[in-house]
């Protein structure tokens, strides 16, 4: 069971799915930042996800899918409203990012093991790249909230310019970019070289494509730096029963509903 | 609308497909609600085999034109850990449990059974004979006679009613269940997933590869797509046999469960719609009963 920044084990999750209302879906550069009051919903733990549905025309789009809810790291929680992260990349994720507030959807969770706190001597270093840039948001909301603000430091990685105004998500983020249009020309994990270069004295947290995540993960090895990667993964349900969403780790294939989507480095050969 | 079910005392006429739910997960994620509004009125294990097994490598999900193809590979366990430490704790279940087995020869087959019918907790057994024949490469449950040699192999292992899981990818699934009815079945159940591909779809860019997505190559497909191919199936066995019928495929609302249900089926089965709702098997029942 994972811990939560104060160092009570996460809440259960209620049995059953909630129907709930939209409150917002802004648009974030080339994201959406879909809200949703969620009043009876336990307060997530940074990590943790959610598997969402459009209650309404949930089916009937493209080769006539969705059909399976989609899983989505809570980006934020403020005020009895839960923040979800969307890029329109497919049929579940052009729904989602069609609704409007007053429009409902079904939400279960909070799902899954999240992120636990730091070794004391250590300072929290976020590493995100695109939409993975989700989970580290309510991560940071959380270590500041602790007041572990003076040594934060957050890297973050984009394909282009309208991309990367998803950074506004979090504060004070040091930015890549593939094509230069901001920040530094390159890949985050060339941030992440230079940070430790320059303090190794740091805990990862990261979240981002498989490509980054593997180079994340072997950086950190190399340098014996722990990290904490959060994993995706397709998934049908998200609370144990499809056996779908596995990726193999030293102790052979694991759930990533319930044994993730937070795994230590440590457990993971490769991604 | 209680019912029985080969001798069983069931609350209500719904349980779950094998491999749809895991309860020993879902203890873990819902606490003691899941024991409160526990949707099936009798629990079906994943399959177990003799050895474990690690399951198929990823991916193993896409998702279909209403519905979704899985290539899980039946990972567990395998019996004596899942005798050992999953079925005391499903014991805990207000339901009767129903274990359901696979091997690939009728002897192993017969050990599985053996196993479980020393075990009070296990109420009845579930056989799954969608397993390849390591000769012929045919599933073991696809060809009536070798169906029925298996059967009769199993029969006599074990005292608790026996249920067949029948596969849908046979040329005749009502000559099959005939063939377990005659070697001593006391039930079959249908239809398992159907035998479907899904091509690697295109990358960002368009680039494509071929080959199939999913890491077993084929998977099978379950969902809304599948209930005409379950109805048609269910309506054919029922019409050849007198034991009782476990029907399922695709069922999402009380109405599809009906429609089940008025062919002759004794109890339906929810499998995929529990993914997208854990409480859907229990809404159903109540629905049924009002």
């Amino acid at each position: 069971m994972s811990t939560c920044i104060s160092g009570l084990p996460a809440a259960l999750t209620p049995f059953g799915r909630r129907r709930l209302t939209v409150t917002a879906n802004d648009r974030l550069g080339a994201y959406r930042v879909l809200r949703t009051a969620d009043p009876d919903g336990p307060r997530p733990v940074a990590g943790q996800f959610a598997m969402l549905a459009a209650v309404e025309r949930w089916g009937g789009g493209e080769d006539e899918r969705p059909f399976l809810p989609r899983a989505f790291s809570y980006a934020r929680w403020q005020g009895g409203e839960a923040h979800f992260l969307l890029e329109d990349v497919g049929p579940g994720t052009h729904r989602l990012c069609e609704l409007a507030a007053g429009d409902e959807i079904w939400l279960l969770g909070p799902l899954g093991r999240g992120f636990a706190l730091p070794q004391s001597a250590r300072r929290p270093l976020l590493v995100g790249g695109g939409v993975g840039i989700a989970p580290l948001a309510i991560w940071q909301d959380a270590l500041l909230a602790e007041g572990s603000a003076v040594a934060l430091s957050v890297l973050l990685g984009f394909r282009d310019g309208a991309h990367a105004e998803g950074a506004a998500l979090l504060t004070n983020a040091i930015l890549a970019s593939d094509d230069g249009s901001v920040g530094h020309r390159g890949v985050v994990t060339d941030l992440l070289d230079s940070e430790l270069d320059r303090d190794a004295q740091a805990a990862v947290y990261a979240c981002g494509p498989p490509p980054m995540l593997e180079a994340v993960r072997a950086l950190c090895e190399r340098r014996q730096v722990p990290a904490q990667l959060a994993l995706e993964s397709g998934m049908a349900c998200g609370f144990g029963a499809c056996f779908g969403c596995v990726v193999p780790t030293r102790a052979g294939y694991v759930r990533l509903c319930v044994d993730g989507p937070v795994l230590d480095t440590g457990e993971l050969e490769r991604i | 609308m209680s019912v029985s079910f080969c001798g069983i005392e069931l609350a209500h006429p719904v349980i779950n497909g094998s491999g749809t739910f895991d309860a020993l997960a879902a203890q873990r994620v819902f606490g003691d609600a899941l024991h409160e509004h526990f949707p099936f009125a009798a629990f079906v294990s994943k399959t177990i085999t003799l050895q474990p097994r690690a399951g198929n490598p990823p991916p193993r999900l896409w998702e279909a034109q209403a519905g979704m193809i899985n290539s899980i590979g039946l990972p567990n366990k395998g019996l004596d850990a899942y005798l050992q430490e999953d079925l005391p704790e499903l014991a805990r279940l207000s339901v009767p449990l129903i274990t359901n087995v696979m091997g690939s020869t009728a002897e192993e087959l017969a050990e599985l059974a053996c196993a479980c019918d020393e075990r009070a907790e296990i109420a009845a057994i579930e056989l799954n004979v969608s397993c390849p024949n390591v000769k012929t490469g045919l599933d073991i449950g696809a060809d009536p006679t070798q169906l029925s040699s298996v059967i009769k192999r199993v029969r006599p292992a074990t005292v608790k009613p026996l249920i067949v899981k029948l596969t849908p990818n046979s040329a005749d699934v009502a000559a099959c269940a005939l063939a377990a009815e005659g070697a001593g079945a006391d039930a079959v159940s249908l239809i398992n997933t159907l035998r479907a591909y899904a091509p690697a779809p295109a990358r960002r860019g368009g680039e494509r590869s071929p080959g199939p997505w999913l890491g077993g190559g084929t998977g099978g497909l379950s969902g809304p797509a599948v209930r005409p191919v379950a109805l048609a199936q269910v309506s054919a066995v029922v019409a050849r046999v007198s034991i009782p019928v476990v029907g399922m495929g695709g069922i999402q609302t009380a109405d599809h469960a009906r429609q089940f249900l008025d062919l002759g089926a004794t109890l339906i089965a929810i499998g995929s719609e529990s993914f997208r709702d854990p409480l859907v098997a229990g809404q159903i029942a109540q629905a049924l009963a009002a």
